[in-house]
Formats: structure tokens, C-alpha cells, sequence
């Protein structure tokens, strides 16, 4: 996913000269094209991601689209107040570009490990928050992030991921996609817990239980309309994020329901990451295990919870 | 300390100008009852210079992306930029009067968009240089010939995202950079050589590959000598020290760490500003 979002960003670059990149400290030769080919608008600043956020503010104050790449957790906790002044309270378009969103750095421990970012940008007035299920997902959201005019976070999952999206759906910032519609469950998901999401209704299909799906790529700002109709409409509502269980994409349907739709916002029930540091090291999916978010125990909470146990 | 600067700057008498903005300061602040007095009263000076004497930034371009560029970084200093703005045009000197008040343009700290002439909102320490940086990027990209004038206090290098920024200046050869530093010895605790010492401070500039001058703060023919010296030097960044007194221009404030922010002020603190500067 993270190729597809490096070489999306080259792409955009060749057709708009405003688009700038800048990394910190990235591997070698990442985006060595764009350096070449555009070398007053690529620049690798050095492990100094507090002074790139005010960089690319001042770059972005005289119209240049900056686009921002390192670890994500480097972004969102080291710049948090870079990127409240600098960015968000001058609402600059300027695209922070994070890798290794949730536990893609699980062998790295927790200093790496974004289980906290969608919280940290959430808190953020006019930040946006994007989070692809798959590579394709991603080229579309880098295509429409040119032209979007308020600082936005894109939480990058790890590379090889499957692809789920539909290369033929259509791709808005805000607007999510339905995969499958169902008036008794739902699971509302975001970033590549939607294929998560997408296996766990399979197999609860097969078991004869039927549950929707609806991708919420974007978290902020989010889809009000598509909410409002599901809220109103469907028995049980299942969140699944890759991220704390505290303030994350879960809370953010919670508050909003539970503001607006008060009587039904007890339908709700939030799968996600307990509220501590990640204990262990392995890789992504036996991590994400470890804490709690494995196929089988999703499936058998959802058939408790909708009275198939 | 070697150089005479410090004494110079406590010496040095103030113009009619001088005194007149430090007036408007008074009124400014006797309208919120509170300021960075000490802070503002620094660098009063050093703006006079840039906005009346230097900047080519005026209420009519101050869109044109040709301009000269001017920010705050030690934005608690706020109340020299605002009467220097008003006074100039950016927007009506009766503002002045709403200083802090509910409805007011004009808060402890400069904001964006809500007042005619300010860059970037300022407040938090250590982020004007960053900005002014890419601006200064910017304006090599479009090939445009302009300055950009970055004002840090002394305290605010303590921030590690200055000496971050030096590195990128130096790296990026941004000879339109000027960083003006208002180097009056005093931060909100106490003295800078106490709380933490930046000596040498001239040479730690210089390492990190800036033109450095040192002026007296206070005497703005130094001050407009150094600006002017620094165009095409020799594709480096440039610092001007500059050697201020804290509360300039009010000799019970003057070199006072007191007078570093003071909120509440008496009718009587007030009247004793006016009597100052008479």
C-alpha cells in the first residue's frame, strides 16, 4: 500500500507542479524518480519532522501542495503541536503521509506501533483522516487529496496487503462504500480491518448468520448520511478499528450516535485494541491476535451479541 | 560577554518615533490591562527598522506573493507588531483600544486571517522559523527575489525545532533567510545565562553556517546597516543578534525580569508608564 501511495504522489506530481515531497529520513532510493525528474520539489529534511511540519506550512501558506512521508507515530505524537498550529490552525492543505498505521510494526515495539493516531488527529478541528483498505483504495484517495483544501492524515497499512476495493467504485473523501447490506447486523469498519471485516461476514454467511459491511475510509469527516440510515435502520451495529479502543474510529460513531440518535445509540458495540501498550513483538496478525481482535473471537462476540450463540 | 552591545543598547536614547510607538503601546495595553511589556518593549526597534525601513510589505501587496515576509516567532512580543501594523495601516489604529477584549481582533498572541498583516498565527515557541524556512524554500522555487525576516526571542531557542530549522537554512543555502534575534538576557523565569545559557551564541550561529552581525538593538542605524548587508552575500543564511534591553524605554522595567508579562495592571502601574515615556 505504501508503494501505491509513494508512486500515486509521483504520479499526481508530474500533472501538478505544486506538489512537493517531503520525507524525513526515508530508505534508500525511495522515490528516486521524483527526485529525479523533479528535483526542486523533493526534499529528505532528516530526522527533524518538527521543523518539516512547519516547512511544508510555510510552504503550503504560497500555494504548494506539500505531501509529508515518514513512521507515523514520528507524525502524530512527536508534531502533535506542529501539526495543531502550523497546519490545522491555518487549515492548510498539506497531506501527512503515515506509515505503518495500527501494529504493522509489531517486531518493532510500541515506540512504532500507531495503535493511538487516529485519537491524536481526531482531537485536531478541520483535520481529515483517511484510512484505505487496499492499495487500490489508496491511489484513488491520493488522486483526490490534490484538491482537497484542509490539512489531512493518511494512515498507510503494511505493503502486500490483498485487494478488496472495486476498482470501478467510486472514491470520495467522506463518502463510505457498502459492501454488503443487511437490516439485522452490521459491521462498520475502517483501514485494512475491512478485510478483516469482509472474511469474518464470509464465514458467518456460510454459518447461515447474515451480516452487512460498510468501509468508512474516511473518519473524519465523517459520513453522517450513510450513519443516520444504518443507525435508524439496522438491530446491531459492530465497530472494528486496528487502534485503541479509546477515541478512535469506534468512539467517533459512538459520540456522533449517541448526540444524535441517543435512543438507539446502545446498539453499538466497539471491536478494537484494549487500552495498553502492545505487550509482545511477532508481526502484525499475530499481535493484532494477541490483543484480542482474532477471526473466531469477533464472530463468536457478534453471535452473542445478536442472539445466534 | 565581550562586545559593548548590552551596555550600548541600555545607553542609547530613543527618537521621537520610538517614543511615540511606545505611547500607543501604553494605550494599547491599558485597554487589556495586561501584556508582555518587557517582551514587547525589546524589540520595538528592530520592527520599526524592518516595517518603516526595510520590508517591502505594505497594506496594498500584501497578497502579491512577491512580497517581503515578516513573522513574529516570539509572538508574545505581539504588542510592538500591533501598533507598528496600525500605525502603518494594516487596520485602524482604534483596534488598538480593544486590545484582549472579547470581540477583539487583537489577542496576547498575533492570529492569521484575523488581523490584516500578520503571516502566521504565533504563540507556541519554535515554530516561525520552520514556517519562514519554507517560505523562503517557496520563494527559490518561483524564483522570486524577496526576504523573509523570522524574529526569535532569546528563550525560544531553547527549542530544539530552532536548531533543527538552522540545519535545513544552511543545507538549503537560503540567503533571502534573515533571523533577527532579540537577544535581551531576560526569559520568563529569570536570566537566559541562568535558566539555560545559549553562549556562545554568535558562534553556535556560525557553525551552523549563518552570516552572523551583532547590533545594538536599540539604534536603528545598526540595525538597517545589518539588514542591508546581508543581500547577496554568499548563498548563506543570515542571523543578526541583536543586543536589546528588556522593557526598553521604562527605566523600572528596563533589565527587570518582572516586566517579562504582566497582567492586572493598576491604574497607578499604568499612569507610571505615561509619566516614563513623557
Amino acid at each position: 500500500m505504501r508503494k501505491a501511495c509513494l508512486s500515486s504522489i509521483y504520479k499526481q506530481a508530474k500533472k501538478n507542479n505544486k506538489i512537493i515531497f517531503i520525507g524525513s529520513d526515508l530508505g534508500p532510493g525511495v522515490l528516486d524518480d521524483f527526485k529525479n525528474e523533479f528535483p526542486n520539489r523533493f526534499f529528505m529534511e532528516g530526522v527533524s519532522e518538527q521543523f518539516i511540519i512547519g516547512m511544508s506550512a510555510g510552504l503550503a501558506f504560497d500555494g504548494f501542495l506539500p505531501y509529508i512521508n515518514t513512521i507515523s507515530t514520528f507524525l502524530t505524537r512527536r508534531c502533535l503541536e506542529q501539526i495543531i498550529v502550523d497546519l490545522c490552525m491555518h487549515n492548510l492543505p498539506v497531506k501527512l503521509i503515515g506509515n505503518g498505521g495500527g501494529l504493522v510494526y509489531a517486531p518493532l515495539g510500541p515506540t512504532h506501533q500507531a495503535v493511538d493516531d487516529i485519537a491524536l488527529m481526531r482531537s485536531i478541528p478541520n483535520m481529515s483522516i483517511v484510512a484505505p483498505c487496499d492499495a487500490h483504495e489508496m491511489e484513488a484517495l491520493i488522486e483526490k487529496s490534490v484538491n482537497w483544501p484542509h490539512p489531512l492524515y493518511v494512515r498507510i497499512a503494511k505493503g502486500g496487503d490483498k485487494i478488496i476495493s472495486d476498482k470501478f467504485q467510486t472514491f470520495d473523501i467522506g463518502k463510505s462504500i457498502t459492501y454488503k447490506e443487511s437490516s439485522n447486523a452490521v459491521i462498520l469498519s475502517t483501514g485494512i480491518m475491512t478485510q478483516k471485516a469482509l472474511e469474518i461476514i464470509n464465514e458467518l454467511s456460510n454459518e447461515g448468520i447474515d451480516i452487512g459491511l460498510i468501509h468508512l475510509h474516511t473518519v473524519t469527516p465523517l459520513d453522517h448520511k450513510k450513519i443516520d440510515e444504518v443507525i435508524k435502520n439496522v438491530e446491531h451495529i459492530f465497530t472494528l478499528e486496528e487502534h485503541f479502543i479509546v477515541n478512535g474510529f469506534g468512539t467517533s460513531i459512538l459520540e456522533y450516535c449517541n448526540n444524535n440518535f441517543q435512543e438507539y445509540s446502545n446498539k453499538i458495540y466497539r471491536f478494537a485494541l484494549p487500552f495498553h501498550f502492545p505487550d509482545q513483538y511477532g508481526n502484525q496478525e499475530t499481535l493484532i491476535n494477541h490483543m484480542g481482535l482474532d477471526n473466531e473471537k469477533i464472530k463468536n462476540d457478534i453471535k452473542q451479541k445478536i442472539g445466534n450463540a | 560577554m565581550k562586545n559593548n552591545y548590552p551596555k550600548e543598547a541600555l545607553k542609547i536614547k530613543l527618537d521621537d518615533k520610538s517614543k511615540s510607538l511606545r505611547k500607543l503601546c501604553v494605550e494599547t495595553l491599558e485597554s487589556g490591562k495586561r501584556a508582555h511589556l518587557g517582551s514587547a518593549m525589546s524589540i520595538l526597534e528592530i520592527l520599526s527598522v524592518a516595517y518603516y525601513d526595510f520590508l517591502n510589505i505594505s497594506p496594498n501587496n500584501f497578497n502579491d506573493i512577491n512580497r517581503d515576509r515578516f513573522i513574529l516567532s516570539k509572538g508574545h512580543g505581539c504588542l510592538a507588531l500591533y501598533v507598528i501594523l496600525a500605525d502603518l495601516g494594516f487596520f485602524n489604529k482604534s483596534y488598538l483600544k480593544k486590545f484582549c477584549h472579547p470581540d477583539s481582533i487583537l489577542g496576547g498572541h498575533p492570529e492569521y486571517k484575523k488581523i490584516n498583516g500578520v503571516e502566521a498565527s504565533t504563540g507556541a515557541l519554535g515554530h516561525g522559523l520552520p514556517i519562514g524556512i519554507g517560505m523562503a524554500i517557496s520563494s527559490k522555487i518561483n524564483k522570486i527575489d524577496n526576504n523573509i525576516l523570522v524574529l526569535l526571542g532569546d528563550g525560544e531557542q531553547n527549542e530544539g525545532s530552532i536548531w533543527e530549522s538552522a540545519l535545513s537554512a544552511s543545507k538549503h543555502q537560503l540567503d533571502n533567510l534573515i533571523v533577527l534575534i532579540d537577544y535581551n538576557k531576560i526569559q520568563s523565569y529569570g536570566f537566559v545565562k541562568d535558566v539555560l545559557n545559549l553562549e556562545p551564541l554568535s558562534s553556535k550561529w556560525e557553525s551552523f553556517g549563518f552570516n552572523v552581525h551583532e547590533v545594538n538593538g536599540h539604534d536603528k542605524k545598526q540595525i538597517k546597516d545589518a539588514l542591508n548587508s546581508t543581500k547577496n552575500l554568499n548563498q548563506k543564511p543570515n542571523a543578526i543578534i541583536c543586543h536589546t534591553i528588556k522593557g526598553k524605554g521604562f527605566k523600572f522595567a528596563e533589565n527587570n525580569p518582572n516586566w517579562h508579562h504582566k497582567s492586572n495592571l493598576s491604574e497607578e502601574e499604568i499612569n507610571l508608564l505615561y509619566e516614563a515615556i513623557r
